[in-house]
């Protein structure tokens, strides 16, 4: 497997200058990204979780060439980011879910047609991947409508085509799906998923949604304070992080507390009970137990936080020191 | 630099487009462009209609001094005046955007938004430069006349140096657009009136820290055959392209500072 995108001991150190009186300041530095070391091989689709302030931005702005390391060795496609950025920018999309790559006041085609330039995209290139993208993310309909006038979910599909017109090698995602509803998240992830099968683009996401790494990513890293805290198979870490979801039950009336191992009561308020299981197993046997010795009335099945699962993943291991006052 | 001009040219020409799908729009908007920035002259009309001088000079060469400045002004507005919005890109984060594209930033955040409708501004300048050579009796040397284009592409040179150092300084501090407006739109301003009207401090301020003064008065008190301001010699007339050069190249200097800070920082 060739290292398509290798990090070795990658830092990211912020000053942060924090006003604490009429002109004084306290200086700290905050290690954003703390020693992070991974290869991505060409073709892998890779989740990269971890709760707000991890450091997963900070990564993603590192290896499109927006932020500059502070320190450790950094290669995209053998391309120092940093050092070449518009040479990189030729052969990466990127896709920020908070803002968009467009140009907000224009029609979608014209923010097209100037990457279509912007990038040399041979004209057969062009078309070809534009009228894939178009069929495939719905687009024929908003291609002249003003940036500013799409949904949340038609914007993100039309970011996530203009960053493939020039056939990028990879692709990054900042929350793809974030703030989108049911139906737009499964056309996005649809979409992803075909395109690193048949096009074989490397695709590295960030997400909150434990759902997006399931359906789309065989391999999940998970970063917090800075560090590298898991890099493996989604149900590794399901394992690792001891990680449960919880099986909401309303009963007919007030009953015991409900005797289902491995499932186990967490909570109960009136007919209502909290159950904990394993993520591993199966809801639909818990389930049928449940109804066949209970008045069930309704239920509902909660999958874990990302942020559940990491906190469990290292209770009990602690956290390093990853803010240093300096003066 | 190619690349820079290329990218320049595809987005500016992009605004153009959109900007020409609505003409009356575009006409609309011109004029009143034209008619704001013409409301300028029309204050200093007032003025000449209470004196007969203003500090020592006559309407039609102060008139000189107001064509030449907004023309000059209106240039450089034109073509990189957008560069005043950088610190809201660096505060909403969408500066990023323009990071993982693979043409210069500076040429991409000066493009941004690129508005005809400024032509407005150079049209109503050009009309009163018109207006005051016809009615100033200057004595016309070939040296007077070729100072003539050089002054407007040097002042207009000038100009764009502000409006690059102006949004550098903006990297660092975000909430400057209003302190870069007071030096460009407030530069433009100062030299259309003579610069005997301001304290000695001012003018020796503009022509030796931030070099308006080469703009219009320097050259311009050369080609209207009056005395040096700050008694300086006449070769100093001839500066203004070589000041524009130099201008330039520390704006570039800053800005590059600003963008490598920016990038090692974040937001």
């Amino acid at each position: 497997m060739d290292a398509f995108i290798e990090l070795d001991r990658v830092e990211k150190v912020f000053d942060v200058r924090k006003k604490t009186g009429f002109l004084k300041r306290e200086r700290r530095q905050v290690r954003a990204v703390d020693g992070i070391s991974f290869t991505v091989a060409r073709g892998e689709m890779v989740g990269y979780i971890g709760p707000n302030g991890a450091g997963k931005s900070t990564t993603i702005k590192m290896l499109t060439g927006i932020l500059t390391p502070s320190g450790g060795r950094l290669r995209v496609a053998g391309i120092d980011p940093s050092r070449e950025r518009t040479r990189l920018a030729h052969r990466i999309g990127v896709v920020f879910g908070q803002r968009t790559t467009l140009w907000w006041d224009l029609p979608l085609i014209d923010s097209y047609k100037l990457m279509h330039r912007m990038y040399r995209i041979p004209d057969a290139r062009y078309r070809e991947n534009l009228d894939r993208c178009v069929e495939l993310l719905e687009l024929a309909e908003l291609l002249d409508v003003p940036v500013r006038q799409l949904s949340l979910g038609q914007r993100m599909r039309g970011d996530i085509a203009a960053a493939l017109l020039h056939d990028p090698e990879v692709l990054y995602l900042d929350e793809p799906t974030i703030g989108l509803d049911v139906i737009s998240k499964a056309k996005v992830r649809r979409f992803l998923r075909e395109l690193n099968a048949e096009q074989g683009t490397t695709v590295l996401l960030t997400t909150h949604d434990l759902q997006d790494i399931e359906q789309l990513c065989s391999r999940v890293m998970v970063i917090d304070h800075g560090r590298l805290m898991y890099d493996g198979a989604l149900a590794g870490l399901h394992e690792v992080g001891e990680s449960e979801r919880t099986l909401v039950v309303d009963l007919e009336r007030e009953t015991a507390p409900i005797d289902a191992a491995p499932a186990r009561v967490v909570k109960v308020e009136g007919p209502r009970q909290w159950l904990a299981f394993p993520a591993g197993e199966s809801a639909a046997a818990l389930v049928a137990r449940i109804a066949a010795e209970y008045p069930l009335a309704d239920l509902s099945v909660r999958e874990p936080d990302i942020e559940d699962v990491i906190a469990k993943m290292y209770a009990g291991s602690t956290p390093g020191h990853t803010e240093k006052a300096v003066s | 630099m190619v690349d820079g001009l290329r990218a320049y040219r595809l987005i500016g020409g992009m605004w153009i487009r959109s900007t020409m799908a609505y003409r009356a729009s575009f006409a609309m908007t011109t004029f009143a462009n034209f008619a704001v920035t013409a409301l300028d002259f029309v204050g200093i009309l007032l003025m000449f209609s209470r004196v007969k001088v203003l500090g020592g000079w006559p309407l039609p060469e102060v008139a000189f001094l107001y064509g030449l400045s907004s023309v000059a002004f209106g240039f450089a507005d034109l073509a990189i005046g957008s560069m005043e919005r950088l610190g809201r890109r660096v505060r909403d984060g969408t500066l990023d955007t323009l990071l993982v594209r693979p043409a210069p930033v500076l040429a991409q955040v000066a493009a941004d938004r690129f508005a005809l409708r400024r032509l407005g501004r150079i049209m109503q300048g050009a009309l009163v430069l018109g207006y005051a050579l016809t009615a100033v009796d200057i004595h016309w040397t070939p040296l007077k006349a070729l100072l003539m284009p050089v002054m407007v592409l040097s002042g207009a040179g000038i100009f764009c140096a502000v409006f690059v150092a102006g949004a550098a300084f903006q990297f660092v501090a975000q909430d400057a657009s209003e302190v870069q407006n007071a030096f460009t739109y407030g530069g433009a301003t100062l030299l259309q009136y003579p610069p005997t009207v301001f304290g000695r401090e001012l003018v020796r301020g503009v022509t030796f820290l931030l070099p308006l003064a080469f703009v219009t008065w320097l050259p311009a008190a050369y080609v209207l055959g009056r005395p040096m301001p700050l008694g300086l010699p006449h070769w100093v007339a001839f500066a203004p392209p070589l000041v524009a050069v130099a201008c330039l190249a520390l704006s570039g200097v800053a800005w590059r500072a600003g963008l490598r800070s920016y990038r090692s920082t974040g937001n």
